[in-house]
């Protein structure tokens, strides 16, 4: 378990006449500090738009008075305990990507390794981004990242799972992409329903875990 | 049949309203109409409450069909307005009888008019937004010849009565935005300062809803090769690609991104925006860091 991130190290920047951005230093502070701010503007301590977690930051937009909350942030204290409640979801994929072979290149296994190796880690979802439905999973170890394409896929699939840097993902919609894609999810219409609420499945803080079968 | 039918699109017209803000962090871009203080308006003088959704034009109007009989304000960028044919007022409320045919013409200047209806338009919405997003695609499709749009019911206040002198926004080329400094103005040389205070940008025709492409003085950082993580986006932030010319965002911009935001345009300057065309001409009046941003 990671040491708690020290409350110092939230630095806010300025985001416009109403918006600051905090940068939490890692990315372990600026989830906790996303929890901690959801929690306030829950229970009506902040008043804010918008509250959008990135890698080791979190904008807080549509602030009426940034100041306050800027003077604030130094002198919070951050949950330090990892937000494990719930159960991990689960994804089925097939590891049949186009990549594979690449990957498991790179990785220096066998293609066969690679879904063994993927599924048996449990991720979560660090921040979304790029198209609704798509979340940004860490949980990869240092020597798993591989580099991006050199070129982009000018289309890659809606349900395709690709992994870049620290990064694993899934494209909720077919779309250009620059992914290493190893995997397809069965049913990728699972990442965005709108009818349901959340619309996501992989809201910022999911834990996930990916479940290799066979087609 | 309750509803209006376009009998020509234009370059793109969509549904605005109020956008989907609060949903960041789910990658859900706001959205919503791009010139906000034109929109409200229009919707004001239609007798509409706050937030119905209206069409937006892109820089060549469009032409709509009434299915029953409704009142239409057609405002922010300036067009000529004709009803079956006839010269009617811009800016004003005007009666659509029940099958005549209302055309918005070219912009005189600007870029987006808004045409509001009374009882507002009630296309499919998304997360409670009739709002078409070009980067996500929730919300309607963009229009095409021949859909028609449900209309709500007729609205519970009367439309204003005509020829109220309505503060519509004058619109130009020439475009002075105060820019607020930061986050990542540490990403760059002093000289990008210096550049943004005596440098014109010109608005690129690769230009859209997601943002304008401003062509001009290259904003130079202090190491290109460094990576940042990709963090959230502030409405109206403009951003510095590797090759320097900035992108200013727009209502439907991503929600994250992974190259520095040098300054950010507050709520006026990213309703101007809206209305820049290509060629006009972009001058930045940076406005400094807050002195909190420097105690940390």
């Amino acid at each position: 378990m990671s040491t708690p991130p020290a409350a110092h190290r939230l630095r806010p920047l300025p985001a416009g006449p109403r918006g600051i951005l905090i940068d939490c230093g890692t990315t372990a502070a600026a989830r906790a500090c996303y929890r901690s701010l959801q929690s306030r503007r829950m229970s009506g301590l902040l008043e804010a738009s918008d509250l959008v977690p990135g890698a080791t930051t979190v904008l807080v937009d549509g602030v009426d008075e940034p100041e306050l909350l800027a003077a604030e942030l130094p002198g919070w204290p951050l949950a330090d305990e990892p937000d494990t409640a719930g159960e991990a979801v689960e994804i089925p994929v097939c590891y049949d990507g186009p990549d594979l072979e690449a990957v498991a290149a790179l990785w220096g296994v066998r293609p066969d390794d690679v879904a063994d190796i993927h599924s048996g880690i449990e991720y979560e979802a660090a921040f979304c981004g790029f198209s609704p439905g798509f979340a940004y999973l860490e949980g990869l170890p240092e020597r798993y990242r591989v580099p991006r394409r050199d070129s982009p896929r000018t289309r890659v699939p809606a349900g395709s799972l690709g992994i870049a840097g620290p990064y694993t993902g899934v494209y909720p919609r077919t779309s250009p992409g620059g992914w290493q894609l190893i995997a397809t999810m069965t049913n990728p219409g699972r990442l965005w329903n709108e009818h349901r609420e959340p619309a996501a499945l992989l809201v910022p803080g999911t834990r996930v875990r990916f479940a290799a079968v066979r087609v | 049949m309750s509803h209006i039918e376009i009998l020509r699109t234009g370059v793109l017209t969509t549904c605005q309203d109020a956008g989907r803000p609060g949903w960041g962090h789910l990658a859900v871009p706001p959205s919503g109409a791009a010139d906000r203080p034109s929109w409200r308006l229009a919707n004001q003088l239609a007798g509409n409450p706050t937030g119905a959704c209206a069409l937006e034009t892109t820089l060549n109007g469009c032409t709509v069909r009434a299915h029953r009989d409704v009142t239409v304000v057609v405002g922010g960028a300036p067009c000529a307005v004709t009803v079956d044919g006839r010269p009617e007022s811009w800016g004003q409320p005007v009666k659509l009888q029940a099958g005549s045919v209302l055309d918005a013409g070219p912009a005189e200047v600007g870029v987006r008019s808004y045409l509001a209806f009374s009882g507002g338009l009630h296309p499919k919405s998304s997360l409670g937004s009739h709002s078409t997003c070009l980067l996500s695609g929730l919300g309607p499709a963009p229009l095409k010849d021949g859909d028609t749009i449900p209309l709500g019911p007729a609205p519970a206040h009367p439309p204003l009565p005509t020829q109220w002198p309505a503060p519509w926004a004058g619109i130009g080329d020439e475009f002075v935005m105060k820019l607020h400094l930061g986050p990542r103005l540490e990403w760059f040389r002093p000289e990008a300062v210096a550049e943004l205070t005596r440098g014109v940008w010109t608005v690129s025709e690769h230009s859209n809803r997601i943002g304008l492409r401003l062509e001009g003085p290259a904003l130079a950082r202090t190491d290109a090769s460094l990576e940042l993580p990709s963090e959230g986006i502030a409405a109206g932030a403009l951003q510095v690609p590797p090759n320097g010319q900035p992108i200013l965002f727009g209502a439907d911009h991503p929600t994250t991104g992974g190259y520095p935001v040098i300054g950010v345009v507050g709520p006026e300057a990213q309703a101007a925006a809206a209305q820049a065309r290509p060629g006009s001409r972009i001058r930045f009046v940076p406005i400094p860091m807050p002195h909190w941003s420097k105690r940390a």
